[in-house]
């Protein structure tokens, strides 16, 4: 059984071993640290000249990798903390998801930039963010975090053969999170689809059961939800259904809304703070396209991710908060 | 039949002359259009660096890839670029280079570039070099910047990885002395030159508008980069004779008169004859005048909302 640490590095052994046009860049990538979070390990070692270890340059690295993809190659940058991603801001949002629309179509950007986001390791304030609200919804640029549901090396392998420009969100605690089987295990009770898409969607329910309450998520809060369905389930009796998402941004919900045709009721979970998050725009797209709804969306409080383990467990959501959310919701 | 501009890459005087008159022109007529009311928005126009343009590109490949600014016309029809699709992108009509989407500023045609963010293009010109670099193509990458863009912090991790990598990518950064209304004793701290010689990369220097000056300082530059060393860098010192773009000109009216003794057209002008110069002027007023035309007449693009 892979973890999702396993699947993205042999996704990308995989895809260096057969296209010589892909390109990995990021800081400390090289072997034997490979990696601040491991993910590049054994990648310099095997491909030599295709692994670029850079200056502390986040601006650069993204800029050097723009030109690359104008340019016939296909490189995978690395940002070592996705709370970093504001230094790279402006390569991202003014270069990278422009030139292809701004140019009239004459060029591509292939470009994947992949970086860890998430707390929960007690990194303190600039090393625990999800930032990756700040680029949802920016034209030309798609954003997609892997879970353990799907397949996190093929969702990066599709990221790498997309010919625009990619933001791939990995949450730091996944990297050691097993993957899921079907029938087995923790979804050893449900079923679930697939939506059908390059970066597949799903929604897990329990077969035969009406579902009151659907839940969107995506990336590590899959996790955080899981349980909380199954403690509905048993101590409410109340059926939840999960809608999964791998493509964050743009916003394709039809999956969503079939369940909430069912169900009326969602409730949306991300680690990043409240304000102009995920949950904010899917809920709004949600009540423009579907009558009666209850909404609520679960995130973070107004507060940096402090250090201390006791600040950060109430700072971020957590089971607890997810499923008095969950009640409250179903009791309206 | 249609009116074809082309320009021919030679190191010659009659052809400095017109490149040079070419962008003059047109840089003029587009001002006019602006006056006019016919075209909205903003521009930045070339009018007094014109040498730098017509120099370089008369010295580089016509293959080599080119990360160009928010005043990038001059570099454009220098380049070989075709006055009618400029004219018709800063009309904003379909027919334009890039189909009205990127007007003045975010031009692409062949292996040329624009974008408008100060900085910006250094670093994506770079990678741009290092991809040439790894596929063995010979391409030099050039890179325009100003001295306003030596605040940008991106620049100087831009030249860090260009000097550790070894890319052939050569900067070409044109003083005009001024940064928008800021003069450079306003916006740059020591020595524009230092700056490059800290990552230990080359520099190639010259304060002049003497169009030949240029293709000689520029033929070195390129000599270098190309074979393959490293990075280098080639400061002009020039003037710029308008606004930096619309209505944002501070300077007094004593300062634009002495600047205009250093024009380009004046100071190459002796070198070609009387009969060359008239000729020069009357294709030129057809090549811009045809260009304005045609374009003024082409239609506007629609908003495909698919992609």
């Amino acid at each position: 059984m892979s973890i999702v640490l396993e699947s993205l590095n042999s996704a990308l052994h995989r895809v260096m071993e057969n296209d010589a046009s892909v390109y990995v860049l990021g800081e400390d990538i090289l072997d034997p640290y490979g990696g601040a979070f491991k993910v590049t390990r054994g990648l310099s070692t095997k491909f030599p000249g295709r692994v670029l270890t850079t200056p502390i340059s986040e601006a650069a690295i993204i800029g050097v990798a723009n030109g690359m993809a104008l340019r016939g190659l296909r490189p995978v940058a690395e940002i070592m903390f996705g709370d970093f991603l504001t230094l790279s801001a402006d390569q991202l949002v003014n270069h990278a998801a422009k030139f292809r629309w701004m140019y009239n179509n004459n060029v591509h950007v292939p470009l994947v930039v992949r970086t860890p986001m998430g707390g929960r390791r007690g990194y303190g304030p600039t090393h625990s963010q999800s930032l990756e609200k700040m680029f949802l919804g920016t034209p030309g640029m798609k954003v997609v975090a892997p879970n353990t549901l799907g397949n996190p090396g093929q969702l990066l392998e599709e990221a790498i053969s997309d010919e625009d420009p990619v933001l791939f969100v990995e949450h730091k605690l996944l990297y050691t999170c097993r993957l899921l089987e079907s029938g087995k295990g923790d979804l050893i009770d449900y079923e679930y689809e697939q939506s059908g898409q390059t970066y597949p969607n799903y929604v897990l329910r329990y077969p035969d059961r009406i579902p009151q309450l659907t839940i969107a998520t995506y990336g590590y809060n899959f996790e955080l939800a899981r349980p909380v369905i199954l403690n509905l389930l048993m101590e409410y009796e109340i059926f939840a259904e999960i809608v999964l998402f791998s493509q964050l941004s743009p916003f394709d919900l039809d999956l969503l809304f079939d369940s909430l045709q069912r169900t009326r009721r969602l409730m949306t979970i991300e680690e990043g703070t409240l304000a102009n998050g995920w949950g904010a725009e899917v809920v709004a797209r949600a009540v423009e396209a579907i009558n009666r709804l209850w909404v609520r969306r679960v995130a973070a409080l107004d507060f940096p991710v402090a250090n201390s383990r006791a600040l950060e467990d109430a700072i971020l959501p957590s089971q607890k908060s997810i499923m008095e959310a969950a009640l409250a919701l179903v009791k309206k | 039949m249609p009116l074809r501009y082309n320009v021919t890459v030679m190191d010659n005087n009659y052809a400095l002359y017109k490149t040079m008159l070419l962008i003059r022109r047109f840089e003029e007529r587009l001002l006019v259009e602006f006056s006019a009311g016919n075209l909205v928005g903003t521009t930045h126009v070339y009018i007094g660096e014109e040498a730098d343009a017509a120099g370089i590109f008369s010295v580089s490949d016509p293959n080599d890839v080119v990360f160009s600014n928010h005043r990038c016309h001059g570099h454009f029809l220098a380049y070989g670029g075709e006055p009618y699709r400029l004219a018709a992108e800063l009309m904003g009509k379909s027919t334009g280079l890039v189909g009205g989407r990127g007007g003045s500023q975010h031009i692409q045609w062949r292996n040329f570039y624009s974008n408008g963010i100060q900085g910006g293009i250094v670093p994506v010109a770079t990678g741009m070099a290092l991809a040439e670099k790894t596929r063995q193509t010979g391409k030099v990458t050039l890179a325009f910047i100003g001295d306003g863009t030596l605040g940008e912090g991106v620049l100087y991790e831009s030249l860090n990885m260009a000097a550790l990598w070894k890319l052939p990518i050569l900067i070409v950064l044109e003083d005009n002395r001024y940064a928008q209304t800021t003069p450079v004793e306003k916006g740059v701290a020591g020595l524009m030159s230092g700056r490059f010689s800290a990552f230990g990369i080359p520099v190639w220097e010259r304060d002049t508008t003497d169009v030949l000056e240029v293709c000689a300082i520029a033929k070195e530059a390129f000599h270098y980069v190309r074979s393959g060393v490293g990075p280098g860098v080639l400061i002009l010192h020039t003037y710029r004779f308008s606004a930096h773009s619309k209505g944002d000109d501070s300077r007094l009216p004593e300062e634009l008169t002495r600047i205009r003794t250093f024009d380009p057209l004046i100071l190459h002008k002796p070198r070609v004859t009387a009969e060359e110069c008239s000729n020069a002027e009357a294709e030129v007023l057809t090549i811009v005048e045809d260009a304005f035309k045609r374009a003024e007449a082409d239609p506007y693009p629609g908003l495909s909302v698919k992609e």
